[in-house]
């Protein structure tokens, strides 16, 4: 028990992302609001950039940093996803003064 | 002739039945544009024009050959090749030998005169040009029916004429029983087809199925033994049997005729005669139905429901007759078999004496004339069930004057009728005295009614005298020397029952006084209706001089022209195809058949003066009390023609529409619709309802689903990826080889094996580490059956150990594997 708390290694990173990941589809699949789902989507993408990072330092050893870089890549792309998303939330928002997307239906028909 | 003789790219003899095709043509396609002098000329000329080539070609080279050669006495002109599969081949070929001239040149006159009478009795039909397409169709279809070398060739003329005989039943098919009548006549003609084609296959099948080699060796052994014949001749001869066996299977008449051929008919099929008799009764079978023959006769007489031309055309003369000819045709085939023969003797005979019957108490004009050619059809077949192939044509070409003439006749009497105001105008019993308002149709409807009842010197006489002598003295090998005589005391009361009621008819119709208004007003047809009617009856006086019996003092050559003629296309009545024997054949004397001869028109006299008894001038009161007295029951069963309609309707007709009735409640109803119809739209239906709530548009449905395959394809290949390992023995040897996985283990995992059973890490024989994922040890080094694979991930700093009991004993002969 002791071993698994305070020997860290790359297992518990790896849960960890998993755990997020999960908690975000969760977010994604279930939640309503508009906002609450980007937020789990950016939830997600950080879990991803946690198992970049994860395995680039397993298998890339100290030097490797290549997951390093596209973890980077990934936080640049998704700051601009992230407010192109709330411009359209705020956007809804203004528009009709809800974001369920249940809602948010004109589209479709 | 020369073989190749072409005209405007078709071989001559093809003429004869494209010259009524291409008129047929035209006709049914643009005849509604056409004037009715058009219409009619164009059909006249086209069954003209193939009359006048018929007699061009039979009295110009076939007449030559037969003068010139010994053994060949026909035409044969191949028009392309229809069929070809492997070795069967079916050329459309097409062949004039003196047996198919006497049915062309009857057909083409005949046809030709009742075209020429139609003008006059349709005159004021509305489908004037359909009328006469489809009459042309008949011609051409009758002609490729007479004209074939082949059975296949033959089967499309007797598809053909079946085909038009339909299309002019219905022609009035605006009343309903016109329309049943058509069908009628199509639905009994497909029961005889398919017993024909029957018949066909099993010829095809024996004739292709033997053993060619063994055949040729032992047919040119028999030859090449014939030490009398010269050299030249028997080249010639080993030529023609090569030929015939190639051609094995193609279902031509003259192949299977071959001598050679005909021992198929006695050996091929479970022995004896078997197969003849077989393959003779399934075709014969063919020929009652297109013939009228019972028990498929009952079309015939609703088939008058067509215009009158057409019955004299189709339903007396020409196509009715096909059934005789086709028996003809396949001389050979029944002529090996004594039981088909006398299958189609005794069925000739019941129908000529069952037809007769029925024929006395009808009253429709028609419908007496229908039963009289039913009748005079049975003497056909018993003519040829004894053999007497000469004489069932010799009828068959007077049948078709005299029955044609009387048909004709009929037509222009109803003719008469109806313009005499008559709404039923084939009601015999509302005529009488139409003597004075129809002389011409009069005469030469009394002439043939003298023909038929087999009065001298008509043509009637002659040729019934043929069959009733043939039938005398056939005595087919085996059967009691008392069955020719059962067989033409038979014909003779039919013969009785003929005269009496063709008699009967004429009495009613054109003596005494007039029992309508109708008949008061008649009067004589045009005369376009009149010729062919006299034409005809010349030639029902007349014809019968071309075939008088053989006497001992000398006669003419003429007289006996047909049986000469036709002599060299038959085989003789009863023979023995092994040997090609004929049985020995009885010969009349001269005075047998002067008293033959007398019996004969005694007894159609006797016929006649019975007519004139009761119906001399009209009915007679004593006629009355005999109906509605002692012959009640007989006059009833006649009157409703022996309940054969009642019968077929219980037996047949009630239970097949209630087997349809289920077939289509079951079948069609449930199976079909509800089942696989309605069943197949509600299965999708489903399926589409599942489909539409994961299809409803919302991002979030379709990740879930995404997810959910995620997750499942990850599960999935995580359950095949568990680190193991395998083994296999080689000599005293086993190779260990490690599967790692893809799970956790990753590449840079250190693999370790244990093969002492503590779990530890060994080494081998050398004092060497057992590293790595493939390693071979020897047997006698594993000490224990429990081999371990360590597995160590520097990464994770995981160990995962794999152990496996493995196989050690050695299977002597088998090589040790495992997983």
């Amino acid at each position: 028990m002791t071993d698994i708390l305070f020997n860290v290694g790359y297992g518990h990173f790896l849960v960890l992302a998993a755990v997020l990941f999960l908690i975000g589809v969760a977010g994604v699949l279930i939640r309503r609001n508009a906002l609450i789902i980007l937020m789990s989507v950016e939830l997600m993408l950080n879990a991803a950039n946690m198992t970049l990072v994860t395995f680039s330092r397993m298998w890339g050893g100290q030097e490797g940093m290549s997951g390093h870089t596209f973890a980077l890549i990934v936080i640049a792309v998704a700051a601009a996803e992230a407010s192109v998303g709330l411009a359209i939330v705020v956007a809804v928002f203004r528009g009709r003064r809800n974001v369920d997307v249940d809602r948010l239906t004109t589209l479709r028909h | 002739m020369d073989p190749t003789t072409k005209f405007a790219g078709l071989p001559l003899l093809a003429w004869i039945p494209v010259l009524p095709l291409l008129g047929a043509l035209i006709n049914l396609t643009i005849g509604r544009r056409l004037s009715r002098q058009t219409v009619h000329t164009i059909a006249i000329a086209a069954v003209v024009g193939a009359c006048a080539l018929s007699l061009f070609l039979v009295f110009g080279p076939l007449w030559a050959e037969f003068k010139s050669r010994d053994g060949v006495y026909s035409i044969e002109q191949n028009v392309y090749t229809w069929i070809e599969v492997g070795a069967f081949k079916v050329p459309l070929a097409l062949r004039l030998d003196t047996l198919s001239s006497v049915m062309i040149l009857v057909v083409t006159f005949v046809g030709s005169l009742i075209h020429i009478y139609s003008t006059g009795y349709m005159a004021h039909e509305p489908r004037y040009a359909a009328y006469f397409g489809y009459l042309n169709l008949f011609m051409g279809s009758m002609l490729i029916l007479v004209l074939a070398s082949n059975m296949p060739v033959m089967f499309i003329g007797w598809e053909g004429v079946g085909l038009c005989s339909f299309l002019l039943i219905g022609f009035w098919f605006e009343k309903d029983e016109y329309a049943a009548a058509g069908r009628k006549a199509f639905v009994v003609n497909r029961i005889g087809d398919f017993a024909f084609l029957l018949g066909m296959f099993l010829l095809f099948w024996a004739t292709k199925d033997m053993s060619a080699d063994a055949l040729f060796t032992a047919a040119s052994a028999k030859l090449q033994a014939a030490t009398d014949l010269d050299p030249e001749l028997k080249g010639q001869a080993l030529q023609t049997l090569k030929q015939t066996i190639a051609d094995r299977g193609s279902l031509d008449f003259a192949n299977l005729a071959n001598p050679a051929m005909g021992k198929i008919y006695v050996e091929g099929f479970w022995g004896g005669e078997r197969l003849a008799a077989a393959a003779g009764i399934l075709l014969f079978i063919g020929a009652c139905g297109k013939s009228a023959q019972l028990p498929l006769h009952v079309w015939l007489p609703d088939a008058m429901a067509g215009p009158t031309p057409v019955s004299a055309l189709i339903h007396a003369a020409t196509m009715v007759t096909a059934g005789v000819y086709m028996v003809c045709r396949l001389s050979f085939l029944y002529s090996s078999s004594t039981t088909a023969m006398i299958v189609v003797a005794t069925v000739g005979l019941i129908t000529a004496l069952a037809a007769a019957f029925m024929a006395m108490a009808q009253t429709d004009l028609k419908k007496v004339l229908a039963y009289s050619t039913v009748s005079q059809l049975g003497f056909m077949f018993v003519a040829v069930g004894t053999g007497n192939w000469v004489a069932a044509i010799f009828h068959l070409g007077t049948h078709a004057f005299f029955k044609a003439c009387l048909f004709l006749g009929a037509g222009s009497v109803m003719h008469g009728m109806e313009h005499g105001g008559s709404a039923t105008p084939g009601d015999i019993m509302q005529m009488g005295g139409l003597r004075k308002h129809m002389p011409i149709t009069r005469i030469t409807f009394m002439v043939s009614c003298l023909a038929i009842a087999g009065i001298l010197p008509f043509a009637g006489f002659f040729s019934k005298d043929e069959i009733l002598g043939g039938a005398f003295l056939v005595n087919p090998p085996g059967w009691p020397a008392w069955y020719g005589e059962i067989l033409w005391i038979g014909l003779l009361v039919a013969a009785l029952g003929t005269a009496f009621y063709m008699w009967r008819l004429y009495f009613l119709v054109f003596s005494g006084d007039e029992r309508s208004d109708s008949a008061r007003k008649a009067h004589e047809s045009p005369a376009s209706m009149t010729a062919p009617l006299v034409v005809l009856a010349v030639l029902a006086t007349i014809s019968g001089a071309i075939g008088l019996p053989h006497l001992s003092i000398k006669l003419p050559a003429f007289t006996h022209a047909l049986a000469t003629w036709i002599a060299p296309s038959v085989v003789p009545n009863f023979f023995d195809p092994i040997t090609g024997d004929p049985a020995i054949a009885g010969h009349a004397s001269d005075t047998m058949t002067f008293i033959l001869m007398g019996v004969a028109l005694a007894v159609g006299a006797a016929g006649i003066g019975l007519a004139w008894l009761f119906y001399g001038r009209g009915p007679t009161p004593t006629l009355e009390r005999l109906v509605e007295g002692p012959l009640a029951p007989l006059y009833r069963a006649s009157k409703a023609k022996l309940w054969f309609d009642e019968i077929y309707d219980v037996l047949i007709v009630r239970p097949f529409r209630g087997l349809a009735r289920g077939l289509y409640e079951i079948v069609d109803r449930f199976i079909i619709d509800t089942i696989a119809v309605t069943g197949a739209a509600f299965v999708i239906g489903l399926l589409g309802r599942v489909s539409r709530w994961f299809q409803n548009g919302q991002v979030q449905r379709y990740l879930s689903g995404l997810v959910v395959g995620a997750a499942a394809v990850f599960f999935i290949t995580d359950c095949k990826t568990k680190p193991t390992f395998e083994y296999k023995r080689a000599g005293d040897m086993i190779e260990l080889h490690a599967s790692p996985g893809a799970g956790v283990v990753g590449k840079n995992s250190k693999l370790t094996w244990d093969i002492t059973g503590d779990e530890l890490a060994d080494n081998d024989a050398t004092g060497k580490l057992l590293a790595g994922p493939d390693v071979t040890v020897r047997a006698g080094d594993i000490t224990s059956p429990k081999v371990t694979l360590i597995i160590e991930d520097p990464v994770t700093r995981k160990t995962v150990k794999v152990t496996r009991v493995i196989e050690l004993a050695v299977q002597p002969d088998e090589p040790q594997e495992g997983k």
